[in-house]
């Protein structure tokens, strides 16, 4: 099942899977935490959601900018899969197209439309960030689980859709623990602790399931010296949970305690339960059904946007860090000028 | 009647012709931002400034609606046209790909420090990044109408199995249709923001607001429209005529001619009738398509019947290219006019102050009838003599693509109307006099390159 790994053929598809993995893991985290807060949005004043939407501002074009890479590289070096993939499913990414279209736009418009439409455009900001969240849930949980067509597999996916949100909103509010101070850090802190609980539920949910609809998966986890190996993951994910918790009532308490580990253990959480889907998959773009070698693109091609990739990305990651530090700090109210 | 096929090219008609109306304002606009910025730097004019500030908020905006109906469009590649990544994905990805690792990403990122960094980094930073921006958007254009373009006059390729694959990336990127197109493109966007910026500041200046500033903005707009709305002319026949040498059934139905023939007449108007493969109600001037087309008089024109079932529908073909010609037209005239009396007459006629803020859209007209010539006049092809387009289609039930395309359709529609709406709100604001004056010390102190 596995080529010659020391053949183009075998080893760039390889390349471009952890590529593509890097994006999506940018993705998550990146536009995570402004979903989140756009997902958190409703609960705060007026004046508070200036703040929130400040702190996203300079950020939010860029960050989603790597879903599109993710995306990207699923249709360049896996052509065969992009269709499959994305056929399978239609409905999901139509729904979450829509909805990033209505937060990203409404980002725009609550600040440039007359005051009275405030309120309808912070309410579609809302909206489109719950709506996309949701929708990326449910592809999330029908791709994990090879697109099972019964009840249950359904199922799972919609309890995958309510949890991702959470998630999402975990890192918005780490995000704003770290960017606001006052008010909105203690209401920020409170949300962040109600969000802790329902990710916890989604993460736990998608290790039992996984294994459970596929027996290749199971063996793969649940067999010695396997299991050995991969103990590290589930205990440390659980220790992040649990620091996250302990971190958040010391601040409720007025403790000293770091504003960066929330944010910090809440993307280590996201990373460990992206490696362990990744470990579950692979080497299969389509669970069961289609492997990455399978799914490449032909090598020339491969080897034509190889060299671009790994010229640019390091750009790419080099001006993002750049783009941070120039906003590093605490919010404060944007202008463009 | 209403299949997967005609539903999905409906779906991704509307969702192009939406994500096309920001970037051809974005990528002009962001040059027209470099060029205040950089206006304002070295004479210190405080209509410069007010220019940047008022068009700065109508580039983030803009820009925000490109980003999000772009992401639409890398989806909808693998959603609804699966056969086309599955026959040419082995080229059409590694130029999607440069697309986004080059532009998408310098564009996104360096935006954040053009619109809210002026004071967080030096002045120079903030002019590299508003370059930066501005370049991104247009090498993001370059990459897709390199794609675009080869899709229409595919080369350096083989067939393996079915199968597109690369023989030659420098005859790929560099095909025959590829140059006129960008420069036919690129023009196209800086006359639309040209026209955009007149039409805006002809509205501001009826309103008594900003009136030196306004004027200043007509001025500059008339004296770029002058140049740029010939040289699109010229630019539009090259393309023509690049177009009648590999695509010849695009261009007979663009003029409407039906039969091969010597000396073939220009068609001004008619009614194409398919069905009887003639036209009707044809008012046309003899000789002279064969004359514009052939530089001769008695030049052979190849008509429809030359390509039996491989030419595109007429009709909307026809009518396109009418539409693009006449805003063309238009353009030409109002620019000569416009350019005239704003260097003649000290108080600008009303009737020409109330042309220009109607045409203020008038370029998003001429460019959604242009990309219908091009991409109507590929059909039945979604890659020119490779891929047809109903191969390529998905076979998803018919209802869930309606759906989708309900959505889609409801969402652009209102969010067109709300893009319109909110520019000419922001118009009639009376300017961001207060806000600019914690600028100015920001802009003023440093002159460019410090």
């Amino acid at each position: 099942m596995i080529p010659n790994l020391l053949e183009p053929a075998g080893w760039l598809p390889l390349f471009f899977l952890v590529a593509m993995g890097i994006a999506m893991v940018a993705y998550v985290v990146l536009d995570g935490y402004d979903l989140g807060v756009g997902i958190l949005l409703n609960q705060a004043t007026d004046e508070e959601k200036d703040i929130m939407i400040s702190s996203i501002g300079p950020f939010w074009d860029a960050n989603e900018t790597w879903l599109v890479l993710g995306v990207g590289v699923l249709l360049i070096a896996f052509p065969m899969a992009h269709g499959i993939i994305l056929t399978e499913l239609y409905l999901p990414v139509g729904i979450m197209l829509a909805g990033l279209i209505l937060r990203g736009v409404s980002f725009d418009f609550r600040a440039k439309a007359h005051l009275s439409q405030k309120a309808v455009w912070n309410f579609l900001f809302f909206f489109g960030s719950f709506l996309a969240a949701a929708s990326q849930g449910v592809m999330v949980g029908r791709e994990v689980i090879g697109f099972d067509s019964g009840g249950l597999g359904w199922l799972f996916a919609f309890i995958v859709a309510l949890c991702l949100p959470a998630g999402y909103a975990l890192l918005g509010a780490g995000w704003l623990i770290m960017k606001t101070s006052g008010g909105l850090q203690r209401k920020a802190v409170a949300w962040a602790r109600k969000c802790l609980w329902l990710t916890a539920l989604g993460v736990g949910i998608i290790s039992i399931a996984t294994p459970f609809f596929s027996a290749e998966i199971a063996a793969k986890w649940f067999t010695f010296p396997n299991i050995f190996f991969l103990l590290p993951f589930p205990v440390l994910s659980l220790a992040c949970f649990v620091l996250i918790d302990l971190n958040l009532v010391k601040m409720q308490r007025d403790k000293p305690a770091p504003v960066w580990l929330p944010f910090a253990l809440s993307v280590a959480i996201f990373v460990l339960a992206f490696l362990g889907i990744a470990y579950s998959m692979f080497p299969y773009i389509v669970v069961g059904k289609m492997t990455i070698w399978e799914a490449a693109s032909a090598t020339d091609s491969l080897w034509m946007i190889f060299w671009g990739a790994i010229v640019v990305l390091p750009t790419i990651i080099g001006y993002t860090i750049y783009s941070y530090k120039i906003f590093w700090g605490k919010t404060e109210p944007l202008s463009y000028y | 009647m209403l299949d997967a096929l005609i539903l999905s090219r409906i779906q991704f008609a509307a969702n192009i012709t939406f994500h096309i109306l920001f970037p051809t304002i974005s990528i002009a606009l962001a040059w027209a931002l470099l060029y205040f910025k950089i206006q304002f730097n070295k004479t210190g004019q405080i209509e410069w400034s007010e220019a940047y500030q008022f068009w700065v908020k109508i580039f983030a905006l803009t820009f925000a609606l490109g980003v999000v109906s772009g992401i639409t469009m890398s989806f909808q590649f693998g959603t609804n046209w699966p056969g086309y990544m599955q026959t040419v994905g082995n080229i059409a990805g590694p130029l999607l790909g440069y697309e986004v690792l080059s532009a998408f990403f310098l564009e996104a990122t360096f935006l954040g420090i053009m619109l809210f960094g002026a004071k967080r980094v030096s002045q120079r930073a903030h002019t590299v990044a508003t370059f930066l921006v501005a370049f991104g958007t247009s090498l993001s254009a370059f990459w897709i109408i390199v794609l675009d373009s080869w899709m229409q006059t595919p080369q350096g390729f083989e067939m393996i199995n079915g199968q597109a694959h690369a023989t030659n990336w420098l005859e790929i990127v560099f095909n025959p249709s590829m140059p006129y197109r960008l420069f036919h493109m690129m023009t196209a966007s800086f006359l639309t923001v040209t026209f955009l910026i007149a039409g805006i500041s002809a509205y501001r200046y009826l309103r008594g607001i900003n009136l030196a500033g306004s004027r200043a903005l007509i001025k500059l707009s008339m004296t770029v429209a002058v140049v740029l709305a010939p040289l699109q002319i010229v630019l539009g026949d090259m393309h023509g005529l690049n177009t009648l040498e590999y695509q010849p059934a695009k261009v007979a139905a663009m003029e409407g001619i039906w039969q091969t023939t010597r000396g073939a007449d220009a068609v001004l108007f008619a009614i194409p009738d398919e069905a009887a493969k003639a036209n009707k109600y044809e008012v046309a001037v003899p000789k002279l398509a064969s004359l514009y087309l052939t530089h001769s008089w008695d030049g052979e024109v190849q008509g429809l019947d030359a390509f039996p079932d491989t030419h595109p529908p007429v009709k909307p073909v026809f009518f396109a290219f009418r539409i693009m010609v006449g805003i063309g037209m238009l353009m030409l005239l109002t620019a000569f006019v416009g350019f005239y009396l704003v260097r003649k007459k000290h108080e600008l006629p009303r009737w020409l102050l109330k042309t220009l803020s109607v045409m203020s859209f008038s370029g998003w007209v001429g460019v959604v009838a242009g990309w219908y010539v091009t991409e109507v006049g590929r059909q039945p092809f979604l890659v020119t003599g490779v891929l047809k387009t109903a191969d390529a289609v998905t076979k998803l039930p018919t209802n869930m693509i309606l759906g989708t395309l309900v959505m889609y359709l409801a969402l652009y529609l209102g969010l067109i109307l709300s893009y319109i709406w909110v520019v000419f709100y922001l118009a009639r604001q009376t300017g961001p006099a207060k806000a600019a004056d914690d600028a100015r010390p920001n802009l003023v102190n440093r002159p460019i390159g410090a």
